[in-house]
């Protein structure tokens, strides 16, 4: 096992997609995700890979699926507004099949906003921003550690699903230092090995096969159904396969919180101080936020009195979390928004009001 | 279970980041828990830094903080803005070469210390940080001084290996009277 290291959040997202096994990286610098590029630009080539700087996000978006056609792993980070110029392409890239990882490390918006932490892409990431029947898994990582892990492992998930897999971060968890243990490198494939598990790889015919084509262009509605209800089967298998969460505290609780990323630490903590007031509290936190992890919200106890969804967001999550508790608690909304972070004080004060108001 | 809060603040420039690096990475080194948290942004082409560093025996849940239990004003403003972020009987340390001002506080520890002067003094002024690092490591501990000396080691990046001495001479500067 390696030694523990102290890494900065980016370093460390950029270290664990090259050890993943990623091997062609573009971007477009955007803050507070900067020093991916920065990292990828340095060590990228010293393992056999290539970095491009593009010229938009737009740009970066369409190589990246360029690349992918090709078999190899592609890795992607933008910030907020960059994703969203990427939407397009995530849609394209649903339907055409092409396995990406990307990552969102995320700030305040909406627009250009501002550079601190944000959750308000919740509703982009999760429902899209691209047309037409797609999803993408989405991870929200709370730590270094596991967004190393979470970077890692959604390699070989794209792969698997032929799919996009987003990996939903902010500000913080990009810019903060701790300390990770890094993974080993994924062995690398040749040329042949690849193509063998990627039949469908794009790597040049050369008269030695048939041509292939790989596109999102369908003009009958009959493929295109056809089309929609295979991929609409992968998102069925998704749905079973991958919901992941983490549950704190949930028997006997008055308040569950529910919380991702940034946020869940943040409540993590608030949860110890309404505790030394008598009050006990619960943290679901999703670490799928597609799909939705609603089984967890069948470990609630009755006598719950409130859920609160608790985000650097208006209420983004809030959609889901009130789907998945269909009714059987109240839901309220504990939210900081614009890149403003609340303490774990803050957002303990808040909820004891909204307990109060409660009982 | 120990758990030290540090919030270090003062001029972009003056080593803050680095600073809090250091004592994160010297925490890591005994096997600590620990986390890094930095402002970022148009902190760091001047305007004020800052960084949060939490230290724990325990696994840490949030890196962000409502108290600290040691403040390090590097200057002035730091001062004023973030006297009021410590807990009772929690400690400040002053960077006095640059402030003036006293702790209008009470109920903390305040520890003076000229640590731009004394930098200067050794030859190097752009060393109040670590000539800092040393007063908190004599007067609040929280890592042992081996530990520093190694952080301090994997912090500077091979272009400034050559500062490692001077860094040393710093990081004893300050002697408690």
């Amino acid at each position: 096992m390696e030694e523990k290291k102290l890494m900065k959040g980016n370093e460390a997202f950029a270290e664990a997609a090259i050890r993943g096994g990623c091997h062609l990286y573009f971007g477009y610098p955007i803050t507070p995700q900067n020093e991916i590029p920065e990292y990828m630009s340095r060590e990228l080539s010293k393992h056999g890979g290539s970095f491009v700087q593009a010229e938009s996000e737009l740009a970066a978006v369409n190589m990246a699926y360029g690349g992918a056609l090709t078999g190899h792993n592609v890795f992607l980070s933008s910030s907020s507004p960059g994703i969203a110029l990427m939407q397009e392409g995530i849609s394209f890239m649903c339907s055409a099949e092409i396995p990406v990882v990307m990552l969102n490390i995320s700030r305040g918006g909406p627009g250009v906003g501002g550079i601190q932490p944000g959750q308000a892409d919740y509703r982009q990431a999760t429902k899209g921003g691209g047309n037409g029947d797609y999803h993408v898994p989405v991870f929200a990582p709370a730590s270094v550690q596991e967004s190393v892990d979470l970077i890692y492992d959604a390699i070989p998930i794209a792969e698997r699903y032929r799919n996009p897999v987003m990996i939903l971060a902010d500000g913080m968890l990009g810019q903060m230092m701790e300390p990770v243990t890094l993974p080993e490198h994924r062995a690398v494939r040749s040329e042949a090995e690849l193509l063998a598990e990627k039949p469908w790889a794009l790597n040049g015919h050369g008269d030695k096969r048939e041509r292939m084509v790989i596109q999102s262009l369908h003009l009958k509605p009959e493929e295109l159904e056809a089309h929609n209800m295979h991929l609409e089967e992968k998102y069925q298998s998704m749905r079973k396969e991958l919901p992941k969460y983490q549950i704190k505290n949930c028997k006997d609780a008055e308040i569950v919180f529910v919380a991702f990323g940034t946020m869940s630490r943040i409540v993590n903590e608030a949860i110890d101080q309404l505790k030394t007031e008598g009050i006990t509290a619960g943290l679901i936190r999703p670490i799928t936020l597609w799909p939705f992890p609603e089984a967890a919200f069948d470990e609630i106890d009755p006598s719950t009195k409130v859920v609160i969804s608790t985000e650097l967001a208006i209420g983004q999550m809030m959609e889901d979390v009130k789907s998945a508790v269909a009714g059987r608690f109240p839901v309220e909304l504990i939210y900081r928004t614009g890149g403003m972070v609340p303490t774990p004080m803050e957002v303990a004060r808040r909820a004891k009001q909204i307990l109060e108001a409660i009982r | 279970m120990a758990t030290h809060k540090y919030f270090f603040a003062g001029f972009g420039g003056q080593g803050i980041l680095m600073l809090g690096q250091i004592m994160a990475y010297a925490a890591m080194i005994e096997g600590k828990e620990v986390t890094f948290l930095p402002s970022y942004g148009p902190e760091m082409r001047g305007g004020t830094a800052n960084c949060t560093v939490i230290v724990s025996d325990g696994p840490i849940s949030c890196p962000i903080i409502d108290q600290a239990t040691c403040l390090v004003a590097m200057n002035q403003p730091s001062l004023v803005k973030f006297e009021s972020l410590v807990s009772p009987g929690g400690h400040i340390f002053l960077n006095t070469s640059l402030i003036e001002q006293d702790v209008a506080r009470g109920d903390v520890i305040v520890h003076p210390i000229p640590a731009t002067d004394l930098a200067r003094d050794i030859g190097e002024e752009r060393a109040a940080n670590i000539v800092m690092l040393g007063a908190i490591h004599k007067m609040v501990g929280g890592v042992k001084r081996e530990s520093l000396e190694m952080a301090l080691k994997k912090v500077l990046p091979e272009s400034k290996a050559h500062l490692l001495a001077l860094n040393l001479t710093a990081l004893d500067a300050w002697k408690q009277k």
